[in-house]
């Protein structure tokens, strides 16, 4: 029988020929990340392991990026641990403000995490990387901690779902409408455990920072990873970054699959996830109509140059309704600098939106953005959970960076061929 | 290991941001976490939580993020288990991790409501329901999850193994 592109690289990770779904490996890791919420645990629980040194500071990568810059003396304390931690240690990939970004952007653009990898993150959207063909998953910070002790860490190998695209992507139809539509089918453990491998002839044809968008929302179907198999616009994208080599996966043709799903792309519009869960989706135009506090154009979901690039188109010699704020948060220092020399960043503050430096700030309800009691937001971010982006009586409703911007303009969600 | 206590019983897809919202994770002191345990579920639920007492869930229980402040949170209350229908991945491994004691227990969770009082035998996954007198089965845990469970959390099993 043959393997999933996921099986194999867990294979090669273990040192196996052949491994069967369901079965416990220990695996060799090739990343192991942190961010200034998750690593301070980890690191008082390295602590009680009794050790001077982490197995291997080259694989460790800590990102104060969740309440940075700091929002509190109780979240500076936190970062000042990982900062120490990082400099005792002798931990390279440590990036402080300034040229740190949201981690799950940061990684890819620096190449710190490549085709083939084995890479698991405190951070439950480390799945992002497996737009890249790594196998990436999050974990704790217990599991973190093991990590950089050990260098390994166990898995069960997972089923696969094999999601197939076919069909016609229609205008301001994004990959981050494509997940949100798997995630409205199969619904928020419609994968638990599971691996999610995207296919078929839409996505081989999605742009990078599409492909992270998919990958990321892996774990809001509850999946184990999200995995897109590389080919020549992975290799176009990883070429110029990478800095040591990497290998090109792809499932066998008769691997088995706990499912295969098919869609039709054609005849889909954008997508709006609805309070409180990623799985309430109703098509933009179908929306009804909901009366918007702010709109938040970022994240490790929606934070890169294209999404933003969609955002300006929109905005440009627009004004964002006066009824709203609108935040936008470039994922990181590179993609703010692109932004800034394509003019982005000109048309977002013309169009009175804020730009902030990167930062996870209000997608978790950290700061930057934090709504009050009754009000609602919509958000290229990927959770709507109750209280997720302030109190526990507002409303979070998610969508592509192209709804958002449209809305921003209205002040109510707006499909972005309205403006 | 035996427990008994009250159940607090909660719905399905109890999210991280639930069990502990983002707003409190700038610090990692688990009797602080504690203190607003559960609170965008139930906001009165750190305060009438008793040591010894039972978090019973339908599917998907800690679904979201990879905080282990949520299962940190709860073991900090005093919640003796957690049984639930289903529970969301990195929220089991991080019970496991922690030494937070965890039940899937698909058949029981419908039998079982708030109020009642359980009796939990975690080493055999043996649930009673001291109310009706119903007893239910737990879905076993793989050898080498129960060894690092028996081991008291991966630390120690890490540490032991050298």
């Amino acid at each position: 029988m043959g393997m999933t592109i996921s099986q194999k690289i867990l294979a090669a990770h273990c040192g196996r020929e052949q491994i069967e779904t369901g079965e416990l490996v220990n695996c060799k890791l090739d990343v192991v990340l942190g961010n200034d919420i998750t690593a301070p645990v980890a690191i008082a629980e390295f602590e009680k392991l009794g050790l001077e040194k982490v197995y291997d500071p080259g694989m460790i990568v800590l990102v104060p990026d969740h309440f940075t810059p700091n929002k509190d003396i109780k979240s500076a304390q936190q970062s000042k641990v990982m900062r120490e931690f990082a400099r005792g240690q002798q931990i390279e990939n440590y990036f402080e403000i300034g040229q740190m970004g949201i981690e799950h952007c940061l990684l890819p653009e620096l190449g710190l995490v490549l085709p083939g990898d084995l890479a698991i993150g405190a951070d439950s959207h480390t799945c992002t990387y497996g737009a890249l063909g790594a196998f990436a998953t999050g974990v704790g910070s217990t599991d973190m901690a093991a990590a950089m002790a050990t260098g390994e860490a166990w898995f069960k190998v997972p089923e696969s779902i094999k999601f197939v695209f076919s069909g016609k992507l229609p205008p301001w139809v994004s990959g981050k409408d494509l997940i949100l539509r798997i995630i409205g089918d199969i619904g928020v453990d419609g994968a638990r455990y599971m691996a999610m491998e995207f296919t078929g002839e839409v996505v081989r044809q999605l742009s990078m920072d599409n492909r992270f968008t998919m990958a990321n929302m892996a774990i809001e179907a509850g999946g184990k990873n999200g995995i897109i198999a590389p080919d020549e616009i992975t290799r176009a994208y990883v070429e110029t970054r990478a800095s040591r080599p990497y290998t090109f996966y792809e499932s066998d043709p008769d691997a088995d699959y706990f499912e295969i799903r098919e869609y039709d792309v054609s005849d889909m519009e954008p997508l709006v996830a609805f309070p409180h869960q990623p799985e309430n989706t109703r098509g933009v135009s179908e929306a009804g109509h909901v009366l918007l506090d702010q709109v938040v154009i970022g994240s490790c979901t929606n934070g890169r140059l294209e999404d933003l690039a969609i955002a300006a188109g929109l905005l440009k010699g627009k004004k964002v309704h006066s009824g709203l704020r609108t935040i936008i948060i470039p994922g990181t220092q590179n993609i703010y600098l692109e932004a800034l020399r394509k003019g982005y960043i000109e048309t977002f503050i013309e169009a009175g939106a804020v730009v902030s430096t990167p930062t996870c700030g209000p997608c978790l309800g950290g700061h930057m953005g934090i709504l009050a009691q009754g009000e609602k937001a919509l958000a290229t971010t990927n959770r709507n959970f109750v209280g997720r982006m302030g109190h526990r009586d507002s409303e979070v409703y998610l969508s592509s960076p192209a709804v958002a911007a449209a809305s921003a303009i209205t002040g109510r969600i707006t499909p972005p061929w309205e403006v | 290991m035996k427990f008994t206590g009250k159940v607090y019983k909660f719905g399905a897809d109890i999210d991280t941001d639930a069990i502990i919202p983002a707003r409190y994770l700038n610090t990692i002191d688990p009797q602080e976490l504690a203190k607003h345990c559960m609170e965008d579920a139930d906001a009165d639920f750190p305060n009438k939580v008793q040591p010894g007492d039972i978090i019973v869930a339908e599917k998907n229980f800690g679904c979201g993020s990879s905080r282990e402040h949520a299962p940190i949170a709860i073991k900090a209350t005093g919640v003796s288990c957690v049984v639930a229908k289903s529970f969301a991945r990195i929220f089991y491994r991080n019970a496991i991790n922690i030494g937070l004691p965890i039940l899937e227990a698909p058949e029981a969770i419908d039998a079982i409501h708030e109020g009642d009082a359980l009796e939990v035998d975690i080493v055999r996954g043996h649930i009673k329901n001291l109310r009706t007198g119903e007893e239910f089965q737990a879905t076993s845990f793989p050898p080498f999850m129960q060894e690092i469970i028996n081991q008291g959390g991966l630390i120690n099993y890490v540490k032991k193994k050298g």
